[in-house]
């Protein structure tokens, strides 16, 4: 690891003022961030500490959305009998992400500001329709996710919690790396009021909504009219583990469980 | 610059002045002696530097000591009784045979007591799923998930 | 023997070594730090091939904290690694042998490869600096592929290997296979792709390197499964050092699987450093650098064909098999794929002809050696899955074939050189059977299709050899070590007994189970014997652990250095007791005048040997102290049959283990706990490379793609169904404890069986040849291709 300056800020306006003068990186669980710098592959000459923030904690019932703040933990969301009772599938996706330790310390504002191509929550976001709430504005998921590594967040701005609408039915069906156990394929599908979303992660360079499987589930919300769906493999990632062919498959596949578990 | 900390470590007060790119497990390691917590990989994935912090069990390698500061850490050596009677867990992987060469076994029992505080008459597919961030070269798992069984049964009395 | 030796010897005694581990006080190399300590840090080769033009460290040397930067250049002078084991081709020449240097030279030769050592105050200072160290490479084309290695044209990694040949070597009657195959009634013909491994043992290589300068002496802790062997290496074949001033420890080390048996270049550097610097200096091995540098198992290509006659019964087996060596010889990697490999081929089987030819080529890749089994995995996934294809093809059922054709009578002269000493493969397979209930297979199979699952089976009748020997058989086969053991049985004034054993433990129980035969022989308790291993200040000499060898070859050695102690307590207690030596029985811890009640206790007769009041000192010196070193005169040779059973989901290509159950003839077992333990490791490893591992090099940068636990897929416990063990027992008879070997067995024969089982379930969707792994993708993507055709 590279040398650093550390700053524990006791306030998100402290934190954000600290991320623009010194151009540093927020950790907030840092189960991505530390790792990345022990393997020397980020080298932020600042890091602004989160965990002192209190007003970025708390899971809550907002109405018809589930406010989860952004410090919360994987394993706090997935046995918090808020998230439980409002969007179970929620719960389940952050069951299954990494391992046990890293749910126990790996933070949702972490996650969605790393926007890793194979996280979980992406897909829970864009397939919820989430609101994500930063200290200066509200971002649609539709606008969130702008590609590998990459969203809407500017350098200061600071994930402070994301609003899920509670939807009538939704469920997330992973499909693991044997070796990482990130989803080669995780797919999303949610059936709401405006219709049915599907978000799919892992299988391209970072999460997307598959319109053909959203349209064949409009029209028949079934395991089979998921499985029906030819996905187009075009784009999609190549590696060691799986061609484009394979998640292309994959992801009507996961589609199809997603939709069989979401009742 | 340097940070200090203070913490908590197997029921002990420690105060701390490190760098702040120390990671919990060089903490533990490197200046307090506790070397029963392991490094066996880079990419946080193999679990053998398991701890408690705060209750629960996390990787000391992914972790900075800093992001401890205040908190109650539990290592391997903080298991035993004061008499050196060993916890449950401890002496179920002992009994069930739940390991060879010892280097992941401290992660794995941290893990193991973790699993039994969350799921008290966990089934062997839960003990499998939970013991998914620990890896294991020795055993193929068939004795550690043995032991975990034993060693729940014996945490509940 | 005493009455069932005090009831020790076949007792599942729980381990001696775990309190220590379980409470987090063992001491593992990274465990152990010297006053004044550096840091060292090696600059490895980001190419997997490339011309060396200029090395500029002058920036390193003036990084704050640096204390010293070495390159190939500094170590003029030194020799290059060893390899320990001579192959004549079949040309008649020695295999070519290039200088595999500490520090590279010239060139380097994989990703990976040492190019600098930085030695420094600390870890991030030494890192830090040997990011300023500048190094002109002229990058070069690599080949990682064993079989384009050979190719014309391919890169020419080494000068001294034209065309990237090491050898070209075989075994058997050739002309006795071709008249075999023209009279043969069925021919079975295979390609087989044995994957590429990365050990993984848990803990990280490290060492921790320290000189003397007033006494010129230098102590290393390193993570070896065989301390005399490395010093002996290092010493007399590397550095040129006084062998009595290297004393080398190997503490609590946290698993090997072949992989901590060889000189690496990391040690042999931090030792010579440690003199030039006058500090310890210790390194660590990250795990990436344990993937890209730790030495890799199996990579085999094999082409391989089975003449039955109309009745099923072998006729004859056809091998070629190219193997993988790396960049380098490892210090024992010529002998894998050959001396450990083609010797196997006959297996369980009365094949009478066979014939095997190996050419062992270099690549751009990390030095290939022994990783758990060491040529036998290869040979018996090479039977195994040849008799499984035969069995389809000539419509025999599975355990009928092997049945036929199976070795009944002992001793057996295999055509592959080998004189098996004693087995009984019907057992282990009727066993095999019934634990696997494969009665109850084709319901199974039925339920599972209801579920849209493709059920299967499989069977590997595996065979080994272990306790490789003897030493002048081998020498005369290439070998430059002996093979033999040593074991001293310290027995104290009080009767208790100190053990000092050349085998080395890193999760075997070494500490308990030779403890057991101790105690067992000495019929004193368990708890009064402690076992002493991993230090060559300690210990009189050692090979160390590796081939399954050590209770039947370090077990052996200790069970003769007792019997040195009886013999000698017998004429002790002869004394004590005014009788004839005679007439003195020794059994049960006492010795006993023959027909009498009168005896001596073994700590009396110990008490007298050190307080030699009343004792012959005219006729025997004082003192109950004795070593002895023991030369296997064969090997032996575990054996077992496999059964696997396996649920594929054809929409995810997911294979999953749903039974495994495995019965072994291991000989006479001291600690069925420890061995039941040894096969489910073992077979936990081979169910790792039949389904989730595999060591993947690009093929033209020549870079490592599975570098971590990112790509590398290890098997964890939800990857594993707990296993069904069971065993039979054949005593070996040539080795007082009837012991064989049990360490390998689990990897060996589980590959075959998991993928035979595998192609039975995709027999039904027309899948005829899958290579390991049997990840979903590439079973995903066999079920479409087989839908194509």
């Amino acid at each position: 690891m590279y040398p650093f300056e550390l700053h524990r800020p006791a306030s998100i306006a402290d934190a954000a003022a600290l991320l623009a003068k010194t151009g540093g990186k927020a950790l907030a669980g840092g189960q991505s961030l530390v790792a990345a710098m022990k393997l020397r592959l980020a080298q932020p000459g600042h890091v602004v500490d989160l965990s002192g923030l209190a007003e970025l904690k708390g899971i809550r019932r907002e109405g018809d959305a589930v406010s989860i703040g952004a410090m919360s933990r994987h394993a706090d969301i997935a046995s918090s009998d808020v998230v439980k009772g409002a969007i179970p599938a929620l719960a389940a996706l952050a069951e299954g992400i990494g391992d046990r330790q890293v749910r126990n310390v790996g933070t949702i504002g972490g996650s969605l500001a790393n926007n890793d191509p194979a996280a979980d929550w992406p897909a829970a976001v864009l397939g919820l329709n989430a609101t994500v709430h930063t200290n200066k504005r509200k971002v649609p998921a539709d606008e969130y996710f702008r590609g590998m590594y990459e969203t809407a967040l500017a350098d200061d701005e600071i994930i402070v919690s994301v609003s899920f609408p509670v939807p009538k039915k939704a469920a997330y069906a992973k499909f693991p790396n044997p070796a990482s156990r990130f989803a080669l394929v995780g797919v999303f599908v949610a059936l709401s009021g405006p219709g049915v979303r599907v978000a799919v992660t892992g299988a391209a360079s970072s999460v997307f909504r598959c319109k053909p499987l959203e349209d064949a589930l409009a029209r028949s919300f079934t395991a089979a009219a998921a499985k029906a769906v030819k996905v187009d493999a075009a784009g999609l990632n190549a590696d060691l583990h799986g061609s484009p062919a394979y998640r292309a498959h994959l992801v009507s596949v996961m589609a199809a469980r997603a939709v069989t578990s979401a009742g | 610059m340097a940070v200090t900390l203070s913490l908590t470590v197997n029921g002990k007060a420690v105060n701390a002045t490190v760098d702040p790119r120390t990671l919990l497990v060089e903490l533990l390691r490197n200046q307090l002696g506790l070397t029963g917590t392991h490094v066996g990989c880079d990419t946080g994935q193999c679990g053998a530097c398991t701890v408690h912090v705060d209750g629960r069990a996390v990787k000391s390698c992914n972790l900075l000591a800093a992001q401890a500061n205040g908190a109650v850490v539990v290592t391997i050596e903080g298991l035993a009784a004061a008499d050196g009677t060993m916890h449950p867990m401890q002496a179920a992987f002992k009994e069930c045979h739940g390991l060879q060469c010892g280097f992941c076994t401290t992660g794995m029992v941290m893990s193991a007591i973790d699993l039994v505080n969350r799921h008290p008459k966990a089934s062997e597919a839960t003990i499998r799923e939970e013991l998914e961030g620990n890896l294991c070269r020795c055993t193929g798992y068939h004795n550690i998930v043995k032991a975990v069984a034993q060693g729940a049964a014996a945490m509940a009395k | 023997m005493g009455a069932n030796e005090q009831g020790v010897i076949g007792k599942s005694i729980r381990r001696k070594e775990d309190g220590r581990f379980l409470t987090g006080t063992g001491q593992f190399t990274d465990d152990i730090n010297a006053a004044n300590q550096s840091a060292g840090v090696f600059l490895r080769s980001p190419h997997a091939h490339a011309r060396l033009r200029s090395i500029d460290a002058s920036r390193a040397k003036a990084a704050p904290g640096v204390v010293a930067v070495f390159t190939g250049a500094d170590l003029e002078g030194v020799n290059g690694l060893p390899c320990g084991w001579l192959i004549t081709g079949t040309d008649g020449k020695p295999m070519n042998e290039p200088p595999h240097p500490v520090l590279a030279q010239g060139k380097v030769r994989y990703v990976g490869d040492a190019v600098a050592l930085v030695v420094a105050e600390s870890i991030h200072q030494a890192k830090d600096a040997a990011e300023l160290i500048d190094v002109d490479y002229e990058v070069l084309p690599a080949v990682v592929n064993c079989v384009d290695a050979l190719k014309p044209g391919a890169p020419q990694i080494h000068d001294q290997a034209p065309g990237n040949r090491c050898y070209t070597w075989a075994l058997g009657d050739k002309a006795a296979v071709d008249a075999a195959f023209a009279k043969a009634a069925h021919v079975t013909k295979l390609d087989l792709v044995n994957n590429r491994l990365i050990p993984n043992a848990i803990e990280p290589r490290a060492a921790l390197a320290k000189y003397d300068r007033a006494e010129d002496a230098y102590t290393l802790w390193v993570t070896s499964q065989n301390p005399h062997v490395e010093r002996l290496l290092m010493t007399a074949f590397v550095l040129g050092l006084p062998e009595h001033k290297v004393r080398v420890i190997a503490p609590d080390v946290g698993g090997g699987f072949g992989s901590k048996i060889y000189l690496y270049a990391e040690e042999t550097a931090l030792v010579w450093a440690s003199k030039r610097v006058n500090r310890p200096i210790k390194w660590v091995a990250e795990r990436s650098e344990s993937f890209l540098t730790d030495a890799h198992g199996r990579d085999h290509v094999t082409h391989a064909e089975l003449a039955l006659d109309k009745d099923g019964k072998f006729l004859a087996l056809r091998v070629t098999t190219t193997a993988n060596m790396g960049a380098y010889l490892s210090t024992f990697a010529s002998c894998i794929p050959t001396i450990l490999y083609a010797t196997l081929l006959a297996g369980q089987y009365t094949t009478p002809a066979i014939h095997c030819e190996v050419t062992a080529s270099f690549t751009n890749t990390a030095p290939v050696d022994a990783y758990r089994g060491a040529g036998r995995p290869e040979a018996t996934y090479v039977v195994e899955r040849i008799i499984h294809q035969a069995a389809v093809e000539t419509g025999v059922a599975q355990d009928e074939l092997r049945r036929r054709n199976f070795i009944r009578t002992f001793p057996y002269q295999t055509p592959v050189a080998l004189t098996y000493d004693t087995g009984g493969y019907d057992a282990c397979l009727d066993e095999a059977n019934r634990m696997a209930d494969v009665a109850g297979f084709a319901a199974r199979k039925a339920e599972a299709a209801k579920r849209g699952k493709l059920r299967g089976i499989g069977y590997a009748s595996y065979i080994e050899a272990c306790g490789l020997a003897p030493s002048n058989v081998a020498g005369a086969l290439g070998a430059r070590a002996g093979l033999f053991e040593a074991g001293e049985v310290r027995v104290h004034p009080t009767g208790s007994v100190t053990v000092f054993t050349g085998s080395h433990s890193h999760g075997q129980g070494h500490e308990t189970t030779f403890a057991q035969v101790v105690a067992g022989r000495l019929g004193i308790p368990v708890e009064n014997v402690d076992v002493v291993h991993g230090d060559t200040g300690r210990i009189p000499f050692g090979m160390g652990t590796y081939g399954s060898r050590s209770l039947a070859v370090g077990g052996t050695a200790i069970v003769k250095a007792l019997e040195k102690v009886i013999a000698k307590g017998r004429k002790i207690a002869a004394h004590l007791l005014e009788a004839a030596e005679g007439d003195i029985e020794f059994k049960d811890g006492k010795f006993t005048v023959a027909g009498t009640d009168r005896s001596k206790a073994f700590g009396e007769v110990a008490l007298a040997a050190y307080v030699p009041h009343n004792y012959p000192l005219d006729k025997l010196e004082p003192g109950l102290n004795e070593t002895a070193f023991y030369d296997p005169t064969n090997f032996t040779y575990p054996a077992g049959t496999h059964i696997c059973e396996v649920e594929v989901d054809p929409d995810t290509g997911v294979v999953q283990v749903v039974q495994f159950a495995a019965c072994d003839d291991f000989g006479n077992i001291i600690n069925p706990m420890i061995v039941e333990g040894q096969v489910h490791g073992g077979v936990a490893q081979g169910i790792g490379q039949a389904l989730l591992e595999s060591c993947v090099y690009d093929a033209q940068s020549g870079q490592l793609l599975t570098g971590s636990y990112m790509d590398y897929a290890m098997p964890r416990a939800d990857d594993l169904p707990s296993f069904k063990v069971g065993t039979k027992v054949t005593p070996c008879t040539h080795n007082p404890l009837g012991a064989k070997g049990c360490g390998e067995a689990g990897a060996i024969g589980s590959p075959a069986a998991l993928m035979n089982a595998v192609h039975d379930a995709l027999a039904a969707v027309g899948v005829k040849n899958l290579d390991m792994p049997a990840s979903p993708h590439r079973v995903w993507q066999a079920i479409q291709s087989a839908k194509r055709a």
